[in-house]
């Protein structure tokens, strides 16, 4: 008899995402209102026993649970990890008001990807948050990526980042934040 | 060349200041090690063996006289006094200190110069034919669109945190003086059957320890979609390439494991999405990049007047002979001629430049090539428009500076690492063995019998002396703590680019000479007339090399 076929357990990129109790959003230091939850408890939890609140689900429980938490579409947010591309989200992106990209190292570059595809292919306008161990250095990207929320894990205040959301005050390229490439700004006649 | 405008002015300069900042927080102690990395790197700056190691941008290997001038200073004032020719058509400072750093790149600033993307995982600086413009064999001048390049991948949001390094290059030329198939991506300039201008893409090119050569996704990209072409490119290699092991990381990688045909579906199906967008060249954009690339103020001259000129010149001169025979390239243009400067006089490290030379150099090219120059991935300086009338007194300057040591294309212009000497990744010196088989093979009269012989030497199998596309390529080695030589033969970078053959065990640093002597015997005694090495080599194959390298003496 064949085996039946395993759940694709999702395993977690590198380390999982921390859940810190204040974050950047907009550009100023605010209070975290949502609870991420990590991988790995999928199996034990349902739609019932999920607790009440704001509450950042991983892709794979959301994809599960998706129509029977329709009602708390409110507050259910979705994050991706590393190796989780846009187009798992695709059009239901719309729907979210908050969806987070996990960069399990600074040095994982797929979330810039995800997050320009978020906002430019898929239409996605609520909260692009930005979770686990990117830096500092990182925001004026982040940002021209379409980021606008950042769960920072590191030690330094929030406030010594806010001046590196502007690291540059213009691009070469078309991104998030600049629709048009400098070729199509600068007079060319 | 491209003048910058008050934007890129703004963005290289807010670059300094970003990197002024992020250099101190990690002498403050605030940025760690391991976060400064990629940073550093993204400004060029290594730590190496001896001291950092600054490699500044050279976009597309064009410089002006200015930029020339401000980097001998630089040499001098914050290093040992010299600078290096990369095969990438940068330039390196091997001795600055790393709180000098951000100084030196203010410096640069102020003559449009900088150090961004010379190192890391995110795209490198583009390199081309450094005959562009002025060859004769040329379909298209591709400096236009390496400048449009050059400012897509600069500061690119996306792509500054890829899964490894990532080159490209661009060949408008018949011959592909470039390199193209060894590179992430190499685009060669074509035009269709209307006549219009495109792209043939290749794609997964690279050296290293898996050494491929790029594989063709498509035959023609209309130049209106050059950029959004790219973007779809390094887009699927940001998502699907592999970030679990480094050595595995390289697109090339991505490419063999999928295969050619279905990794080009994936970027065909990511472009259909982006290909009406903003990134799209409006004829404007790509008119206005040319205008940075102006024919200069040619003289008129009528067909072969200058020839007859250095007919008699050469007659009476045989050293001006020999130099304008292997150091000087044909013009498209009546009575202009390309002259290569070679780096490579017998004892001097391949590349390596004093800043006086630095200074002669822009002399030169302000007198004679309209005050401009390019670097060639060679490791050599082209001065690309000059008077075939004045190549004589142009020749007597450069011999007096060091410069016109008639060597290229042969034997003794040999491309090379700063191997075991100065980098810390290396298994083996490189620029001794350069050096032995330079003072070895020093007869002028038997080089030129050889003819035209690329012989590429890398310290270690990151390759960056390109060993796998030299006719000759010579990789070092280590074996328990002692270095060795590995040989390869049969390596191409041109149009019918090939990857060598490694010809067997490796050979100490001793061996070396003596063993490229018996390799060229065997090329000399069974060549045709007139047949160049790489010739000889795919006719008769590794075998009967092997077999004289490694005879058992009787």
């Amino acid at each position: 008899m064949p085996k039946p076929a395993e759940p694709a357990v999702k395993k977690p990129v590198g380390e999982q995402p921390e859940n810190p109790a204040q974050l950047i959003l907009d550009g100023a230091v605010a209070s975290n209102q949502w609870n991420l939850l990590p991988l790995g408890g999928e199996a034990q939890i349902t739609a019932d026993s999920l607790a009440p609140g704001k509450v950042i689900l991983p892709l794979s429980l959301w994809l599960e649970l998706r129509e029977q938490l329709h009602d708390r579409r409110e507050e259910i947010g979705v994050w991706l990890d590393s190796d989780e591309t846009a187009d798992l989200l695709g059009d239901d992106a719309k729907a979210l008001p908050l969806i987070a990209a996990h960069f399990p190292a600074f040095t994982d570059g797929r979330g810039f990807t995800l997050g320009r595809l978020l906002r430019e292919r898929y239409g996605y306008t609520g909260e692009l948050r930005a979770v686990g161990n990117f830096i500092r250095d990182q925001l004026t990207y982040l940002t021209r990526c379409g980021f606008n929320a950042f769960a920072y894990q590191g030690d330094e205040p929030l406030e010594n980042l806010l001046g590196s959301m502007r690291d540059f005050n213009d691009s070469y390229q078309a991104a998030v934040d600049q629709p048009l490439p400098i070729f199509r700004r600068r007079a060319l006649d | 060349m491209y003048r910058y405008d008050e934007q890129d002015h703004a963005l290289v300069r807010q670059r300094v200041a970003q990197f002024r900042g992020q250099t101190e927080r990690y002498l403050a102690g605030e940025l760690k090690e391991e976060e400064f990395l990629p940073l550093r790197l993204q400004n060029g700056l290594y730590v190496q063996r001896l001291a950092p190691m600054l490699r500044i941008a050279v976009p597309y290997g064009l410089m002006n006289s200015a930029q020339l001038r401000r980097l001998a200073h630089i040499t001098r004032k914050y290093d040992k006094g010299y600078a290096h020719f990369t095969t990438r058509q940068n330039v390196q400072l091997n001795w600055p200190n790393l709180e000098d750093v951000p100084d030196i790149l203010a410096e640069l600033a102020e003559v449009e110069m900088h150090a961004v993307q010379t190192s890391g995982n995110c795209i490198r600086n583009t390199t081309t034919d450094q005959f562009a413009g002025v060859a004769r064999d040329e379909l298209v001048d591709p400096r236009p669109y390496c400048e449009l390049i050059r400012q897509w991948s600069t500061f690119h949001p996306e792509f500054a945190f890829l899964p490894r390094k990532f080159k490209i290059a661009v060949c408008g030329a018949n011959e592909d003086r470039a390199a193209i198939r060894a590179h992430d991506i190499g685009l060669q300039i074509v035009k269709n059957a209307q006549g219009e201008t495109g792209f043939q893409v290749f794609v997964g090119g690279g050296l290293g320890r898996t050494p491929i050569l790029g594989a063709a996704i498509r035959d023609f990209l209309p130049e209106t979609d050059l950029l959004s072409y790219l973007e779809a490119i390094v887009r699927v290699y940001n998502q699907l390439g592999r970030r679990d092991n480094k050595f595995k990381a390289r697109i090339k990688i991505l490419v063999k494991a999928m295969g050619s045909e279905a990794f080009a579906r994936h970027v065909e199906a990511e472009w259909e999405q982006i290909k009406d967008g903003a990134d799209q060249l409006t004829p404007e954009a790509i008119t206005w990049a040319k205008r940075f690339f102006p024919e200069p103020a040619y003289k008129s001259f009528t067909d072969g007047h200058g020839d007859a000129v250095l007919r008699d010149q050469a007659g009476e001169d045989k050293a001006f002979a020999r130099w304008l025979e292997r150091n000087t390239f044909p013009h498209r243009v009546n009575g202009y001629q390309s002259v290569t400067l070679s780096t490579k006089p017998t004892g001097i490290p391949p590349g390596d430049v004093t800043d006086r030379q630095l200074e002669a150099i822009a002399e030169l090219a302000d007198k004679y090539s309209f005050g401009e120059v390019r670097v060639t991935h060679e490791q050599n300086v082209v001065l690309a428009d000059v008077e075939q009338e004045q190549l004589f007194a142009l020749w007597q300057e450069a011999r007096k500076h060091g410069f016109a040591t008639p060597n290229i294309g042969t034997l003794t212009d040999m491309i090379c690492c700063p191997g075991g000497d100065y980098c810390s990744l290396a298994n083996a010196k490189s620029i001794p063995v350069a050096e032995a088989i330079q003072r070895k093979f020093d007869d002028l009269d038997y080089l030129y019998d050889l003819g035209d012989l690329d012989l590429n030497i890398s310290g270690c199998m990151n390759a960056c002396g390109h060993h796998h596309i030299g006719h000759i390529g010579i990789l070092g080695v280590d074996k328990k703590g002692e270095e060795f030589y590995q040989i390869q033969l049969g390596g191409n970078s041109t149009k019918k680019a090939s990857l060598g053959k490694v010809l067997g065990p490796s050979f100490s640093r001793d061996e070396m000479p003596e063993t490229i002597e018996k390799i060229l015997d065997v090329f000399v005694e069974n060549r045709q007339p007139e047949e160049f090495f790489i010739d000889t080599y795919n006719r008769i194959g590794l075998q009967p090399f092997k077999e004289r390298v490694y005879a058992k003496a009787s």
